[in-house]
C-alpha cells in the first residue's frame, strides 16, 4: 500500500470518527493558538517600545543629570538633578569639543497649570531651544515654531502638544489664542503633530513647549539646570564617537573622573534594551505557559490515539488478515496522527492570527503576527502528531492478527 | 480431483496458556489437502475448528508441529512474509462478515488489492468484477450498514476472491444467515470450487458440510477423516 493510499485511508478514518478527531485536534488547536497569540503579544509589545523609542528622534543620545551608577545613596547631591546645566549643553554643542555632534537640545521640564479662558489644564511645561523639533523629529500640525530671536528674548510664545491643545481649546484652532501661566499670558503660535510615543513615563503629546528663558521666567527659577539634554549625532555610524565626545566633554567641564560621573548618557538602543528586558521576561513566561498547553495537547493526542487503537483492534486484525504488513499498519496510524496534528496546527494558527487581528481593539495592546512563530507552531504540531502517534502506531502494528480479530 | 498438495499439517499442536491454566485446543493434527479440493471441517463447539483455521490461514502459529503451505514451511516466516501470504494466497470469509463499516462495499472488496499494491483504476475494475461475481454490482456504493446479512457475507466472499487466491478459508460463513442467504453463499463456494479453488469450510451443520467433497470431523482437538458418505445423506 503506497503513501497516497495510506493517506486516503487515514483521511477516511479521521472523517469517519468526526467527534474523536475533533477532540484530538482541540488540544493542539488550543496549544498552537495560544503560542501564536502569546508570541504575538510579546513581539507586539516590543515593536511598540521600539516605535516609541524611535519616535524620540534618530541617532539620539539622551543626557540626564545624576549618576547612572547610583546604587548607593552615599553620593549625595546627585539626586537633586541640578548637575546638568545649559552651560553643559553649549559645551557639547561646541564643534571643536564634539565634532560628531550635529545638534543639541537642552530641555527643562516642570509640571504647570495652564489656563485658556475658563479651562484649566495641568501639563508639562518644556523649556528648550529652537532645534528641539529637529532633534526630536517632531513636526507641527499648525502654526509655526518659535524663532531664535524669540528664544533669545524669552518671548511669551508657546507651542502646544496635540493633547494639551485639544484639552485647552476644544473648539476652533488654538493658534493665535492665549493661554496664561501664573498670570503671564502666552500666545499660542503652533500645535505639534501627534507623537504617540511616551518617554520618561511622560506623555509626549501632553506638553507645552516654550523657549528655555521663558520657562525659567515662568517658573521663577534662577538656576540654569536642565532635566535632560538631547544630543543628535551626525549619523548612526558616529553615534558611539559622539557618545565618547559628549562623555569626555562633560567629565572635563564637571571636573570629575568617570567613576564619579554625575550624569548619565543613554542611547536609544540602551533604552530599548532596558524596556525589552522586562518585556522579554513576560514573553518567555507566557510562551512557557503556551508551550505547556501545547504539551498537554500532545499528550491528549497520544491518549486519544491509544484509545483509538484499542477501539480499532478488530479493524487492525482484519486489515492484517487481508494482508496488511506491520509497517503498513504503523504507517496508517502515523499518518492519521500527523494529519490530526497538522490540521490542528492549521486551525490553531488561523485562530491565533484572527485573535492577533481582533485582540488589539479589545485590550489596547498591539499583537503582531509573526510568520516564523506560525511556521514553528505548525512544525511543532506536526512533530506532536508524529511523535505521539508513533507509540500507539507501533503498538497497533505489533498485535497478532488473530488476537486483534478475536478482541471485542 | 487430486492435484498438488497445497496444505500439509504434521503433528500440529496448539496450546493456549492463560495464566496457570493451559488449554490444548489442537492435539496432534495430521492433514493433507490437495489443490482444488473442497473440504468441510465439522465438529462440536469448542472442538478446535477455528483454531485450526487460524493456523491454516497463517493468522496464528502452531505451538508444535509443522505446517507446509504450497510446499513452503511457514512456521518460521516473519509477520511481513505471512502478511503477503495471507494477501496473495488465501481468502478469508468469517462468520461475523468483518467488513469495515466506514467503507463502501466496493472499497471493502478493494482492500486486499490495496495491500497487494494494485493501483487505482485496475483495483476498482477488479473489485467491481468480484462484486459482479457475487451478484452485488448494484450495491457497490452501499456501506455494510445498508446491506442485509446475506448481502454483507456475499461482499465478504467477493473480498476473499478479489486477489484470485488459490485457497479460500471460511469459518462458519453461514452461521449468521437464514436458509435462503446460506444457500446463496454456499452456491458461491460451489462455483469457486468449480473454477478450481481449494476451499476449506468450517461448520457445525452437517447439511452445510455435505456441500464438500471431503469432510474432516474434529473432536476435542483431534481429527477423524471421513468421506461425505460417512454423514447421513
Ligand atoms: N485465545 C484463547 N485462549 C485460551 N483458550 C482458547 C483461545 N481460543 C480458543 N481457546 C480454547 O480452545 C478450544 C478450541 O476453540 P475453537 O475456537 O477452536 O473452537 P471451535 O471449534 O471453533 O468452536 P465454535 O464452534 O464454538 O466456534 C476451546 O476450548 C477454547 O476455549
Ligand atoms: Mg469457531
Amino acid at each position: 500500500m503506497n503513501w497516497l493510499e495510506t493517506l486516503r485511508t487515514a483521511i477516511d478514518a479521521v472523517r469517519s470518527h468526526r467527534l474523536r478527531s475533533m477532540l484530538t485536534m482541540l488540544g493542539i488547536v488550543i496549544g498552537i493558538s495560544s503560542v501564536v497569540l502569546t508570541v504575538g503579544l510579546g513581539l507586539g509589545a516590543q515593536d511598540e517600545v521600539r516605535k516609541q523609542i524611535d519616535a524620540l528622534g534618530s541617532n539620539l543620545l539622551i543626557v540626564s543629570p545624576g549618576s547612572s551608577t547610583n546604587s548607593s545613596g552615599v553620593r549625595g547631591g546627585f539626586g537633586s538633578a541640578s548637575t546638568l546645566t545649559l552651560e553643559d549643553a553649549s559645551a557639547i554643542a561646541d564643534r571643536t569639543v564634539a565634532p560628531d555632534v550635529a545638534q543639541v537640545a537642552p530641555t527643562t521640564s516642570t509640571s504647570t497649570a495652564l489656563t485658556a479662558g475658563t479651562t484649566n489644564w495641568t501639563t508639562r511645561l518644556v523649556g528648550t531651544t529652537t532645534n528641539w523639533p529637529s532633534v526630536r523629529s517632531r513636526t507641527l500640525a499648525s502654526g509655526r515654531w518659535f524663532t531664535d530671536k524669540e528664544a533669545a528674548a524669552g518671548a511669551n510664545v508657546v507651542v502646544l502638544g496635540s493633547e494639551a491643545a485639544s484639552e485647552l481649546f476644544s473648539l476652533g484652532s488654538p493658534v493665535g489664542q492665549t493661554v496664561t501661566v501664573g498670570g503671564t499670558a502666552l500666545t499660542v503660535i503652533g500645535v505639534l503633530d501627534k507623537s504617540g510615543a511616551t518617554s520618561d513615563d511622560s506623555n509626549e503629546d501632553d506638553l507645552a513647549v516654550v523657549p528655555v528663558t521663558t520657562a525659567q521666567r515662568l517658573t521663577g527659577s534662577t538656576s540654569t539646570a536642565v532635566s535632560s539634554v538631547y544630543v543628535e549625532a551626525r549619523s548612526a555610524d558616529v553615534l558611539s564617537a559622539a557618545y565618547q565626545e559628549v562623555n569626555a566633554a562633560l567629565l572635563t567641564s564637571h571636573d570629575v573622573t568617570s567613576a564619579e560621573a554625575d550624569f548619565s548618557i543613554a542611547t536609544q538602543d540602551a533604552l530599548l534594551d532596558t524596556a525589552n528586558s522586562t518585556n522579554r521576561t513576560m514573553t518567555i513566561l507566557l510562551a512557557g505557559i503556551a508551550a505547556i498547553s501545547l504539551l498537554v495537547g500532545g499528550i491528549g493526542v497520544m491518549n486519544i490515539m491509544l484509545v483509538s487503537v484499542t477501539e480499532r483492534v478488530r479493524e487492525i486484525g482484519l486489515r492484517k488478515a487481508l494482508g496488511a504488513t506491520p509497517s503498513a499498519i504503523r504507517r496508517q496510524f502515523l499518518i492519521e496522527a500527523s494529519l490530526l496534528g497538522v490540521a490542528g496546527g492549521i486551525v490553531g494558527s488561523l485562530i491565533g492570527v484572527v485573535g492577533a487581528l481582533v485582540l488589539p481593539s479589545m485590550i489596547d495592546q498591539p499583537v503582531s503576527i509573526s510568520a516564523p512563530a506560525i511556521a514553528l507552531a505548525l512544525l511543532v504540531a506536526l512533530g506532536l502528531g508524529v511523535g505521539f502517534g508513533v507509540y500507539p502506531a507501533s503498538r497497533a502494528a505489533r498485535l497478532t492478527p488473530i488476537d486483534a480479530l478475536r478482541s471485542e | 480431483m487430486s492435484g498438488r498438495t497445497i496444505i500439509e499439517l504434521e503433528a500440529v499442536r496448539k496450546t493456549y496458556a492463560t495464566g496457570s491454566l493451559s488449554v490444548e485446543a489442537l492435539r496432534g493434527i495430521d492433514v493433507t489437502i490437495s489443490e482444488g479440493e473442497y473440504v468441510a471441517v465439522i465438529g462440536p463447539s469448542g472442538s478446535g475448528k477455528s483454531t485450526l483455521m487460524h493456523i491454516l490461514g497463517c493468522l496464528d502459529v502452531p505451538t508444535e508441529g509443522r505446517y507446509e503451505l504450497a510446499g513452503r514451511d511457514v512456521s518460521h516466516l516473519d509477520e511481513g512474509a505471512l502478511a503477503r501470504i495471507r494477501n496473495q494466497e488465501i481468502g478469508f470469509v468469517f462468520q461475523q462478515f468483518n467488513l469495515l463499516p466506514s467503507l463502501t462495499a466496493l472499497r471493502n472488496v478493494a482492500l486486499p488489492l490495496a495491500y497487494a499494491g494494485v493501483h487505482g483504476d485496475e483495483r476498482t475494475r477488479r473489485a467491481r468484477q468480484a462484486l459482479d461475481r457475487v451478484g452485488l454490482s448494484d450495491r457497490a456504493d452501499h456501506r455494510p450498514g445498508e446491506l442485509s446479512g446475506g448481502q454483507q457475507q456475499r461482499v465478504a466472499v467477493a473480498r476473499a476472491l478479489v486477489t484470485e487466491p488459490s485457497m479460500i478459508l471460511a469459518d462458519e460463513p453461514t452461521g449468521n444467515l437464514d436458509s435462503v442467504s446460506s444457500a446463496d453463499v454456499l452456491q458461491l463456494f460451489r462455483d469457486l470450487h468449480d473454477s478450481g479453488r481449494t476451499i476449506v469450510l468450517i461448520t457445525h451443520e452437517p447439511e452445510v458440510a455435505r456441500q464438500a467433497d471431503r469432510v474432516l470431523a474434529i473432536y476435542d482437538g483431534a481429527i477423524r477423516d471421513r468421506q461425505p458418505e460417512g454423514i447421513a445423506r
